[in-house]
């Protein structure tokens, strides 16, 4: 299967996921939001130019938004950690040309250590941008803490259960590109 | 010249970033004034549509708590049905009113229409329903939609087919209510903490308050007919620095299951509208 192939099945399984599953759950507590559809960004393969990184993020963002009727919320945030992404892994990718090696990050691709940085970092600037919208428009200091902390803590057990159900096979690819 | 366009290619991304940061901004604070969306109609047809599909299947799983919200509300009519009620009294004249039904039309003001609820979510803090009745079939922005068991919502968005209904659990929501017993009035809101929970402000203390008692639109509100149900007390709120309750209701609707919903357009909206415009220019 083609990788543009293989992201648009993506593409949509996530927003099917996070609209008509992870969304009709009742709500545990209002700090309690389970989000999990921005690992679609994380996932997108190191050779996307950062202009469609940005652009796909938009529009990955923007499904979302019309599903839940808050256009432009998810989007920013998607778009913010689609710009943020290729600085992470310039800094975080161990040995030269694993970018080159491997399609996309991963643990096999990047390492244990490297990519469970990589997720935290952005699911905690993907949660704090996004609460901080919603905090700007109502809300108390509290509820902005206790959200990104709840919420952040939510993403992180759903993203390594979709790590552990989906084991992505990425195959190491020749050195010489 | 030629120094700004190395500029903008040195810094594209940093710019495209800026140009996508400011348009999702602007779609967001745009839409969470007016309740205009960019690209509505488009955007509600297909996400309706993709609704609707998921809705055939969940509609299965809540039939049962349709069927007994339903059951109950043919219950309530029936009660209030006049053959239920007969005088002791036979020396009274039963006077036949000679008006046809027709007659009265012009008075009319409140006329309600049937709605599917296709997408409907509670787990965020400005949460919408979507009602599979549109322009089309006459429905329009700033109509009430009300459920089996009591208030649900406003319409804010209409596409073709699809409606957008702002919920009572939304927290730009806020509608003018009245206690039942004494029909003191105040706002109810939402705080965004519990689906099952929202808040009456503005009662005043002097008035008689009980937990458990119901609490209905009032006769002010311009989009909702008077008395519909709105929720019960569940907790009074005594804040001693202020001279008002704070009432913390249970709500009538059952949010998550609810499916049939009327939606009611005041035929006298215009004319209200007209005439508070006209008072607002004089000022």
């Amino acid at each position: 299967m083609s990788i543009t192939l293989k992201n648009i099945i993506r593409f949509v399984l996530f927003i099917l996921v996070q609209v008509f599953v992870l969304h009709k759950v009742p709500p545990l507590h209002e700090y309690v939001v389970p989000y999990v559809y921005f690992l679609y960004v994380l996932w997108l393969p190191f050779k996307t130019s950062r202009a469609a990184l940005m652009f796909v993020a938009f529009l990955f963002g923007l499904t979302l938004d019309y599903f839940l009727k808050c256009p432009g919320l998810h989007a920013a945030a998607c778009v913010l950690i689609a710009y943020i992404r290729p600085f992470l892994i310039n800094i975080l990718i161990s040995q030269e040309g694993a970018d080159t090696n491997y399609s996309s990050p991963s643990i096999t691709s990047m390492g244990w250590a490297p990519y469970a940085t990589y997720v935290v970092i952005l699911t905690l600037i993907h949660n704090i941008y996004l609460v901080l919208l919603e905090w700007l428009q109502f809300g108390n200091f509290l509820y902005f803490l206790g959200k990104i902390l709840a919420t952040t803590a939510m993403s992180l057990l759903l993203i390594i259960i979709a790590e552990l159900l989906f084991n992505r096979k990425e195959k190491f690819r020749t050195n010489t590109v | 010249m030629r120094n700004i366009f190395l500029f903008i290619r040195r810094y594209s991304n940093f710019l495209l970033f800026l140009v996508l940061q400011i348009i999702a901004l602007s779609f967001l604070f745009r839409f969470n004034k007016y309740h205009e969306a960019v690209f509505n109609g488009f955007s509600s047809e297909v996400t309706g549509r993709v609704s609707q599909k998921y809705n055939s299947v969940e509609y299965y799983f809540q039939l049962k708590k349709t069927n007994d919200a339903l059951v109950h509300e043919n219950l309530e009519l029936r009660k209030m049905l006049k053959d239920n009620y007969e005088s002791y009294d036979t020396t009274k004249k039963v006077v036949v009113d000679s008006i046809k039904v027709d007659s009265i039309l012009k008075y009319q003001k409140y006329q309600y229409y049937e709605a599917k609820v296709v997408g409907s979510f509670i787990t965020t803090q400005t949460n919408y329903f979507m009602l599979h009745r549109g322009a089309k079939q006459g429905v329009h922005a700033d109509m009430g939609v009300i459920g089996p068991q009591g208030i649900v919502g406003r319409v804010v968005n209409v596409s073709d087919n699809f409606s957008t209904v702002m919920s009572v659990l939304n927290r730009q929501f806020k509608v003018d209510a009245k206690l039942k017993k004494s029909g003191d009035r105040g706002r109810v809101e939402w705080d965004g903490a519990s689906p099952q929970y929202i808040f009456l402000k503005n009662i005043p203390k002097s008035a008689p308050i009980a937990k458990g008692d119901s609490v209905l639109t009032s006769d002010l509100s311009s989009i909702f007919p008077p008395n519909i149900m709105i929720g019960t007390v569940a907790e009074i709120v005594n804040d001693p620095s202020s001279n008002f309750y704070t009432l913390k209701l249970k709500t009538a609707t059952n949010f998550s299951s609810v499916q049939y919903v009327n939606v009611v357009e005041n035929l006298q909206l215009d004319e209200r509208k007209a005439l508070e415009e006209a008072a607002q220019k004089n000022q």
